[in-house]
This record gives C-alpha cells, sequence and structure tokens, in this order.
C-alpha cells in the first residue's frame, strides 16, 4: 500500500515547499495543546517530589521544594500497599484468562466464516461501546441473582476479588479478540500455505507459522487487558464489595486529600506502561 | 535434473486443489470462539437480560419482602419522569464534551497527522500520554489546577486582581465538562488521527494543482474524507461521557449530577434494583441506537477496529 501511495521520489521539492507552508499558527496551536494534555501527567510526577512539612501526609497544592523520600518509600500506607498488590495480581490474572480466551476468538473472527460470525462481531462491538457504568450495574445484577438462585447459590462467589477478576475478565476479552483479529486479518495467508506445501501439518504449521505471526497481536492485547485491568474504576466500583483495588482506593482518599506515594505509584505506573506500549510498537513494527 | 516435476498445473486450474473441508475442519472456528463465546454469553448477554428482568420487578428489599417479577413496565415510566433533569443535564455536558474535544483535538490530530513527519510517532504518543495515567489519579490532578486557590494559577490571578475573589471553576458545571473533555480526549483524537493519517497526501497536492487555495482543498478534499473519523471520534467520546460520573463526583458538585451517579446511587447506596436497572437498560438502548447506526455505516468489524485504534 506504502507503495502505491508514495510519490515518485523526482517530485520530492514541491512536497518540501509543503512543510514549510504549514505556517506557526497550527503548530504553536498544536505545542499548545500536547502542553495542555501533558501537564497533569507533569504535575503527578512533580507533586511525588513534594516535600511536606513536618508530619504533613497528604498533599498540599503548595510546592514546598524538592525530595526523594516518597520516590524511596512508595509503600507506606498499609491499605494503599495492599489495594495496590490486590490491583497488580488482578490484573496479571486478567492477563492470564483474557487473552488466550480473547486471542482464540480473535482467531476465530479473523480467519474464518462461520454462521454466527456476524452477530459474534456484533455482540463484541456492543461489549466495547456499551457504557461502562451499564457493564458494571448488569455484572452486579448477575452476581446478585446468582447468589440468590435456590440452584446455583451455593457456587455463587461473594462480592470481592473473585467477582473483579471475572468481570474485568468480560470486559478485556473483547479488546483482546479486535486486537487480535486486525493482525489476523492484515496476515499474509501465502505463508500458511507455503508451510503446507512443505508437507506441515495444520498443527505445525499454527505453532511454527501462525502464531509467531500473530504474536504481536497478542501481546499487544495482553498489554491492553493489564492496562484496563489495572485501571478500571467504574465496573469495578460495582463488582468490588470489600477487597478495595488501587484506582478505588484512590476515589475513597480524594475525599480526605491524598498521601504523596499517590502520585509516586501512578508515576511507576504511567512509566511502566510507556515503556511496555513502546517496546510493543517497536516489536509491532519490525515483524510487519 | 531430469526428473519430471510431480505436479503439472494448468494455466488457469487453481494452484492447488483443495480437498472438501472434513466435518472436523469445519468445526474449528466453532472449537476456537466457544471458550470466548461462551464467556461473553454468562458475562456479558446475560447480565443484561437479567437486569432487564430486575427492571421489571416490584416490591422493596427491605419493606416489600424482597422484589418479585410482575411486568412493572412502569419503573420505565418512572425512571424517565423522574429523572429527566439528570438525562437532561448528562446529555447536554456530553454534547458540550464532544463539540469541545472534536474542536480543540481536530487540529492537533491534522497537523501530526500532515506534518508531523519523522517526529510523528513521537508527537502521537505524547497526544495518548494521559492514556497512560490512571483515570481517577488524572481527574485528582485537574482538582489541583483548578481549585480556588491554587496559589500557581486561579489564586495566583486572584492575587493580581485580574481575577474576582468569588471565581471558582470547581463544583460548577464548567469543572465538570473540562474534567470529561480532558479525560476523553484520547479517545477523540485518536479516530481523527487515524482516519486524517489514511488520506493520500497527493490528493491535496492534486488540488492545489488544480487551483485550490489552501482553505479549499482542505474544505473539499481533506474534511469529507475524515468524516468516518469524525464519526467515530463523536460516538467515542459521547457514549462514554454520558454516563461518566467520576468527574462529576470529585469535579462537580449536587448542582452537577449526572446520570451515572444517578445509576450508582440507586444501586449501590438506595439498593433499589429495579430503578437502577431501568435507567441502566434506557441509557444502554439510547447507546445502542447511536452504536448501531455508526456500525450500520462502518460495519461493525471495521467500526471495532477503530474504536480500539488498530
Amino acid at each position: 500500500m506504502a507503495v502505491a501511495t508514495q510519490a515518485p521520489t523526482t517530485v520530492s521539492p514541491p512536497r518540501r515547499r509543503e512543510r514549510l507552508k504549514s505556517g506557526w499558527v497550527l503548530p504553536v496551536y498544536s505545542i499548545l495543546m500536547i502542553f495542555y494534555l501533558t501537564i497533569p501527567v507533569f504535575l503527578m510526577i512533580l507533586y511525588g517530589f513534594n516535600d511536606l512539612p513536618g508530619n504533613a501526609e497528604r498533599q498540599t497544592t503548595h510546592f514546598w521544594g524538592f525530595t526523594l523520600h516518597w520516590y524511596l518509600n512508595p509503600f507506606q500506607d498499609p491499605q494503599l500497599t495492599e489495594a495496590f498488590w490486590r490491583s497488580i495480581r488482578i490484573a496479571g490474572g486478567n492477563v492470564l484468562l483474557a487473552t488466550p480466551i480473547g486471542a482464540l476468538l480473535g482467531l476465530a473472527l479473523g480467519r474464518y466464516w462461520f454462521r454466527v460470525r456476524a452477530s459474534l462481531n456484533f455482540v463484541i462491538f456492543l461489549a466495547i461501546a456499551v457504557p461502562e457504568i451499564v457493564l458494571g450495574s448488569s455484572l452486579l445484577t448477575l452476581f446478585i441473582e446468582w447468589s440468590q438462585s435456590p440452584q446455583l447459590s451455593a457456587t455463587a462467589p461473594p462480592l470481592g476479588w473473585r467477582t473483579l477478576l471475572l468481570s474485568h475478565v468480560s470486559f478485556s476479552i473483547p479488546f483482546v479478540a479486535v486486537t487480535v483479529r486486525a493482525r489476523v486479518a492484515g496476515m499474509d495467508r501465502s505463508l500458511e500455505e507455503a508451510g503446507q506445501d512443505l508437507f506441515a501439518t495444520p498443527v505445525v504449521t499454527f505453532f511454527k507459522v501462525t502464531l509467531p505471526l500473530i504474536l504481536p497481536g497478542i501481546l499487544a492485547g495482553a498489554l491492553l487487558a493489564f492496562v484496563l485491568s489495572l485501571d478500571d474504576f467504574v465496573i469495578s466500583n460495582f463488582v468490588v464489595g470489600r477487597d478495595i483495588t488501587f484506582p478505588l482506593w484512590v476515589y475513597g482518599a480524594t475525599k480526605i486529600g491524598l498521601p504523596p506515594t499517590v502520585n509516586v505509584i501512578g508515576t511507576y505506573l504511567f512509566l511502566t506502561g510507556v515503556i511496555l506500549a513502546v517496546v510493543t510498537a517497536l516489536l509491532q513494527r519490525r515483524r510487519v | 535434473m531430469a526428473s519430471v516435476p510431480e505436479r503439472v498445473v494448468e494455466p488457469g486450474a487453481p494452484i492447488r486443489e483443495r480437498r472438501a473441508p472434513s466435518r472436523r475442519k469445519k468445526l474449528v472456528p466453532y472449537a476456537l470462539l466457544a471458550p470466548g463465546g461462551l464467556w461473553l454469553f454468562v458475562f456479558f448477554i446475560l447480565p443484561v437480560v437479567l437486569m432487564l428482568g430486575t427492571s421489571l420487578k416490584s416490591g422493596g428489599l427491605l419493606s416489600g419482602g424482597g422484589f418479585r417479577f410482575t411486568w412493572e413496565w412502569s419503573n420505565y415510566g418512572d425512571a424517565l419522569t423522574t429523572n429527566a433533569p439528570f438525562f437532561r443535564r448528562s446529555l447536554s455536558y456530553s454534547a458540550a464534551v464532544t463539540i469541545l474535544g472534536l474542536v480543540l483535538m481536530y487540529p492537533l490530530a491534522y497537523w501530526i497527522a500532515f506534518y508531523g513527519g519523522r517526529w510523528k510517532s513521537s508527537l502521537l504518543l505524547l497526544m495518548l500520554l494521559p492514556f497512560f495515567v490512571s483515570f481517577v489519579i488524572r481527574t485528582v490532578q485537574w482538582k489541583f489546577i483548578l481549585g480556588d486557590y491554587n496559589p500557581y494559577f486561579f489564586g495566583f490571578f486572584k492575587d493580581l486582581g485580574l481575577l474576582p475573589q468569588d471565581f471558582k471553576i470547581l463544583t460548577t458545571p464548567w469543572g465538570v465538562i473540562a474534567g470529561i473533555t480532558y479525560n476523553y480526549m484520547p479517545f477523540t483524537a485518536l479516530p481523527l488521527y487515524v482516519s486524517l493519517e489514511r488520506i493520500d497526501k497527493g490528493l491535496v497536492e492534486a488540488a492545489k494543482d488544480l487551483y485550490a487555495s489552501k482553505w479549499a482543498a482542505f474544505r473539499k478534499v481533506v474534511f469529507p474524507l475524515s468524516l468516518p473519523g469524525v464519526f467515530a471520534a463523536f460516538l467515542l467520546t459521547f457514549v462514554p461521557a454520558t454516563g461518566d460520573y467520576v468527574n462529576s463526583d470529585i469535579l462537580g458538585s449536587a448542582e452537577t449530577f449526572m446520570i451515572g451517579q444517578r445509576i450508582q446511587t440507586k444501586f449501590l447506596t438506595d439498593l433499589d434494583y429495579p430503578a437502577a436497572a431501568a435507567l441502566s437498560i434506557i441509557l444502554m438502548i439510547g447507546m445502542v441506537i447511536l452504536a448501531s447506526i455508526y456500525a450500520r455505516v462502518l460495519g461493525s468489524e471495521r467500526a471495532t477496529d477503530v474504536a480500539a485504534g488498530t
């Protein structure tokens, strides 16, 4: 596609003039917008260094000076620490469950034609498009009805980490499926046929050819599942019970003031996310 | 050297004869989709059906000895009439948010797509940076920034006398709108960028060769071609913005109560499940109609691809 749309190199001079003609209004505006978009990120990082006076443990808008104290000791509040590690565990479990299930679904949708394909695509679309509050309230309804059902109540999970995990997996599956589906659809099928021409069995072809080709898509899906789970507030708030997660703890603490360690943990999560995203993007670019 | 090729392919004949798909092969896609399909059935479709059932129940949890299913359609009428102001408020906020987001983000997406050059990926990452900060944390940051007496912002201008002492954004609708706009900006910007990036830059040059002014080339070529992205951005911003309640909770006040907060309170505080379920179903139906129009236009596969930014 790139070949077809690129103009021959001999007509590059007008292209260059094009770049100079963009004027100054648009670039200045764009840089201001990027500043606006990133300012809360910088403030989050900056206020993690805030050297609060005395024994104060709640963030203030006044910046008192720099300290590394919070960045070096992010896990001071036991409740916050517990909520943070619970979030990480749930996000990890979510990746382990949602990635294979979603990837298989994406594979089925990306390369096979079957009877319910269109309806399944639509269900996935709905699961992504429906407001989170609707998902959260319907999942809570399910867990309530489940626990009250005369036949099934013994198997019903109590509200807590189990219901959190089940809910996170269900909103992650569609995202993983869509990511993998896009990758499968863009895959060069002739490579698989070449494998089969070389007498590879379907199973060998899958593991030696198909899987490596769609792996970047699966990795991107897994990353998405991890981030979505870690960041989820609205759905978790419905099904949480007592097992508070990191975003829920932060939300609860906004009423009384946040400790600087929230900024610090937020910053560490942010950096991890950015690094993972950049690595995944580089991997995807190389494998195309 | 002298060996004869084993398979001679006649011109025009299919290169490789495909065996008629065996029964087992036909079952492969169903085996692949079974776990995910089952999961989505139990944890997405079934819950919505159960919620539909709950929305038609009557009785009280504490007083009436539990809820009973009685085809209580009046729950819907009640939900609409008693919550009309909240629906109206949510819709007007999200309309403002969507318009604001589109107007603010379009030029940025356009600039990155057309003039980003070799900085394109880095600029894109900067544009999506808010995505990488926890939703609740970035909302709290705005609470700090917009604070009435923040010494580095409003407080500073107030001390200089440039703003009246009682000026405030927090707890007003504008605070909530500003917060939601910021939080959903990546959802607005990404589809815009994707559709602008796909436009063949040669078309713009062609328009200019035909003596179109820069503005005319944009209006007649670039903008119409970017409309699918505008529509996607509209949907991806409007739908979650309407259901949002975190921003109103952190940045707003009782006067900015939105429909999401109503659903949440009815469910979790009042334990009035039928009313909450009816509200939730109404919100869902409205959004599904919007989303279906969109899926009809693009096809649900394309639509989810745009939605997931792939």
